[in-house]
């Protein structure tokens, strides 16, 4: 998994690629409450190199996301998954809850 | 008539072992036909078998996992054995899909995962372990 993390004006960028599994998905979610640290609650992850997510990534982003929605401060909002991705999201019953776009240009556009 | 193949990987219960276990699973569903899909499936439902083994099994302490998949003309069968402590599937509470976000509770998703891709779950205790057999069989 590698994650790359880019300030923009109205939220943070955050590239999650490869493959998250119960071995480093402590790592996103340290990468996750950084931000939030910072105050930064408008996260928009950018998935388009992600080959594999499974339980353990989820969690990370459900938590995160519930994190980032108190008060109405902010979302976790997710851009670009691919098809297996997004069929896991379905599996989990995620594509409901998260706000998904297709691309980040959508996703920050639409902050 | 098409002959049985079985592949098997034993490995250190580890969760940095689970990305190996993953190009394992991978590559025999590969080579016993399934489309992209299928593949990925299959890995995602031995990943989080896996995972439980780990985490609840063995408690993060030392131990094996021994994978055996046997790919039939008709079917994939993938068996997870160890010897930690045995596993009540029926404790784990299956999470509400249809609950906001605020309200999901985070537990029983790879269990759940197993259930909805494979065509069968099976869970077996005895004194030589914990037997996982889970079952796909292809679409034709």
């Amino acid at each position: 998994m590698e994650i790359e993390v880019k300030q923009l004006k109205r939220a943070s960028l955050v590239k999650v690629s490869g493959r998250v599994d119960s071995s480093n998905a402590p790592d996103l979610e340290k990468a996750l409450k950084e931000l939030m640290e910072q105050g930064q609650f408008r996260i928009v992850v950018d998935m388009s190199g992600l080959n594999f997510i499974s339980s353990a990534g989820l969690r990370v982003l459900i938590s995160a996301a519930k994190t980032c929605r108190r008060w109405n401060r902010g979302d976790v909002y997710l851009a670009a998954l691919p098809q297996h991705i997004m069929e896991t999201f379905e599996l989990a019953g995620l594509t409901r809850v998260f706000k998904i776009f297709p691309d980040t240009v959508e996703a920050v556009g639409n902050l | 008539m098409e002959e049985t193949s079985l592949y098997e990987l034993t490995v250190p219960a580890r969760f940095e072992n689970l990305a190996l276990i993953g190009d394992f699973i991978s590559g025999v569903a590969r080579r016993a036909g399934f489309d992209e899909k299928g593949v990925f499936n299959l890995q995602l439902a031995c990943d989080e078998a896996c995972t439980n083994v780990i985490e609840h099994a063995y408690g993060g302490g030392p131990g094996q996992i021994h994978i055996a998949v046997t790919v039939y003309p008709d079917r994939i069968q993938m068996e997870i054995h160890d010897t930690g402590r045995p596993f009540d599937p029926t404790t784990v509470r299956m999470p509400d899909l249809e609950a906001p976000l605020e309200r999901r509770e985070t537990g029983g998703l790879g269990l759940h995962f197993m259930r909805s891709i494979m065509d069968e779950v099976r869970f077996e205790f005895g004194e030589c372990g914990n037997r996982l057999t889970m079952v796909k069989r292809r679409t034709p």
